[in-house]
């Protein structure tokens, strides 16, 4: 039985090799890797590798990337107005609520709800600290709101002291379920409900909570808030409604959602140097992925060597065989790749039960494909060069 | 004039000489050759090891460049000609067949002998056919999925001349086919090369220290330190199969 369906996969193997290779009488790309299994392991190893390093580098990037713009991009509003300066979400300057009366008056704006988020301080049951996200809604306009949620509902967030966490930080945060206390910045906060999978890129998660309590806890003044979500009048340009909010009201900055995201995004992933550190790892593990295919493709040429000059004695042209030996380096490309981003795949779905999310979205997977069979044909480059100075008098030496 | 220089031959090699190197340190591999080779015929190319015979072997088979002097093979000239374009003539006019049989280990039998046709761009089902054929003509129709690892070194080179004939050249050049051979497959090969010289009025170039391989050739020359010397058997003693080809 067991014989049997190692014998079918073999058959799914070749098939599927035979489908990649260029329809030929000899399939010799395919016969010379699979007749030397242990190179061909050690190769198809280091792509997998290669593969895997560079998709978990370049999922978490897309992982933290989205993270540190979630709780824009989830708001639901068109625009987001903050005070002129502001350059990442976290720490706003507050501004007074009258703007939004002024920001109401420009034509083309439907709603303007005050909100809050910014850094403060959990103290959970036992006394330790650990820094937070609070992020202040208006109940009412039903814009920045949880999303995801598992337990409890966002309407109860209207009870006094009220709170929602996500779940994959309750152990952070010390609490187990609805009803557990603790406090921020010295003032009293109650579980009501638990969201999954709002993520948070720096160590501070997301803490909803309603409008009012939020500026209790931040001690800011009734009357101030640090943003403004804006609703645009159905049709509207979004971004030409920003500009005329910030022609109309003074000191304040107007951007539609997608370029605040944008900004977010850029701020903590190249402006603090972090995305960048995993850019280079991604990158790394590239480069390891094509010294390994170079290493390995080019000792099998020349292993070879003798064989490639007897075609180019039967009369092979240079094309004929930079074919084969491209071939060879597809082969296990693909190999290597689907192998690896299977690994990967394993890892972003495992992922997803903790706080540092590898999403891997097809275009990243197709791009990493195309990466990965480029890289594997640069790599065969180096062999190529060997041949093609070739002496075919070579097959003579006996 | 003999009957056989009355033909085009398959091979001419007029005023060849070959230099590696240059200066003081330069080694004169071949000094003002002329052979001519005939289709139908069996040449033996005998010669002490260094004496050129390999070297002149490569450039009747365009895998070298003489550095003087013409070579026609099939009446195209090979001297000077752009290297792009001697597959082409390999290809479609000359088959090899090497001392160490340059099998394809990864290979079976049947895909080592398709392998020319495959170079020539012959991929459909009748190229299969035409490769088993060639395996059934020496004597190997049933280790047409064996490969070189299990082979004995009869078979070996049995396999590289079924290889070397199924793109139907005119012409087959062959290094020591019988160097690494016991004495009765050593036989059996010189008779494979002999038939089909015989059978299709191919011209065979055979280099080889073996003695044994006189008695099948219809012509013999010895090379020493790069100079040709004509040998025992003349051309007119070419069988009548080979000069009707000669004719074609």
């Amino acid at each position: 039985m067991a014989l049997a369906s190692v014998e079918q996969a073999r058959r799914s193997v070749n098939g599927v090799m035979s489908m990649i290779t260029v329809k030929r009488l000899v399939p010799l790309a395919w016969r010379n890797l699979r007749h030397d299994r242990v190179r061909f392991a050690v190769t198809l190893t280091g792509i997998v590798f290669s593969v895997l390093l560079s998709a978990i580098q370049l999922g978490l990037f897309v992982g933290f990337t989205r993270a540190t713009s979630e709780v824009i991009s989830h708001s639901g509003a068109d625009i987001w107005v903050r005070s002129r300066g502001v350059t990442h979400l976290e720490t706003a300057a507050p501004f007074l609520e009258r703007r939004r009366h002024q920001v109401l008056e420009v034509p083309g704006v439907v709603s303007a709800d005050p909100h809050i988020v910014r850094f403060g301080n959990w103290t959970k049951p036992d006394g330790a600290i650990e820094g937070i996200l609070v992020v202040g809604i208006d109940l009412e306009s039903g814009l920045g709101r949880p999303w995801n949620m598992v337990r409890g509902r966002v309407a109860d967030l209207d009870e006094d002291d009220a709170v929602i966490v996500d779940e994959l930080y309750a152990a952070k945060l010390g609490i187990a379920g609805i009803g557990d206390t603790a406090e921020i910045n010295g003032v009293r906060a109650r579980i009501v409900g638990f969201t999954r999978g709002i993520r948070s890129f720096t160590t501070a998660p997301p803490v909803f909570t309603r409008h009012a309590q939020a500026q209790r806890y931040l001690g800011l003044a009734t009357e101030q808030t640090l943003y403004l979500l804006v609703r645009a009048a159905p049709g509207l340009d979004p971004a030409a409604l920003a500009r005329r909010i910030e022609a109309a009201v003074p000191g304040i900055t107007a951007q539609t959602t997608d370029d605040w995201c944008a900004a977010q995004q850029y701020y903590w992933m190249f402006g603090t140097g972090a995305g960048v550190t995993v850019l280079i790892a991604a990158g790394l593990g590239l480069l390891v992925g094509v010294v390994v295919v170079a290493q390995t493709i080019y000792a099998a040429t020349v292993d070879h060597i003798r064989e490639f000059g007897t075609l180019k004695a039967m009369g092979a042209t240079n094309g004929y065989i930079y074919r084969v030996i491209i071939e060879q380096a597809v082969i296990s490309a693909v190999g290597g790749y689907v192998i690896g981003m299977a690994m990967a795949q394993t890892a972003s779905a495992l992922s997803q039960r903790g706080t540092t999310a590898i999403l891997l979205p097809w275009p990243l997977t197709a791009a990493l494909f195309a990466i990965t069979v480029g890289m594997c044909v640069l790599a065969s480059i180096v062999s190529i060069n060997k041949v093609t100075r070739l002496d075919p008098a070579i097959v003579f030496k006996g | 004039m003999t009957r056989a220089t009355a033909v085009t031959p398959a091979i001419a090699v007029a005023r060849v000489a070959k230099t590696y190197g240059s200066g003081p340190t330069a080694v004169r591999a071949l000094v003002d050759v002329s052979l001519d080779v005939l289709g139908g015929e069996v040449l033996l190319m005998m010669g002490p090891s260094g004496s050129g015979k390999t070297t002149l072997l490569s450039i009747m088979g365009g895998i070298l460049d003489a550095s003087s002097g013409s070579v026609r093979v099939r009446g195209e000239e090979l001297v000077g000609m752009p290297e792009r374009e001697r597959p082409r003539i390999r290809r479609t006019h000359i088959g090899f067949v090497f001392q160490g049989f340059n099998l394809f280990p990864a290979l079976t039998a049947l895909e080592n002998v398709a392998l020319p046709l495959d170079v020539r761009g012959e991929r459909g089902p009748e190229a299969r056919d035409r490769a088993r054929g060639a395996l059934e003509r020496v004597g190997l129709g049933d280790k047409i999925d064996v490969h070189p690892a299990d082979l004995s070194g009869g078979q070996k080179q049995r396999v590289a001349i079924a290889r070397a004939l199924v793109g139907d050249p005119s012409i087959v050049l062959a290094d020591e086919p019988t160097a690494a051979l016991d004495s009765i497959s050593g036989r059996t090969v010189l008779e494979l090369l002999r038939d089909l010289a015989r059978d299709a009025g191919r011209a065979i170039v055979l280099v080889t220290h073996d003695a044994r391989a006189v008695a099948y050739a219809d012509r013999i020359v010895s090379i020493e330190d790069g100079r040709l010397r004509e040998g025992a058997h003349d051309p007119a003693a070419l069988p009548s199969a080979a000069l009707a080809a000669l004719a074609h």
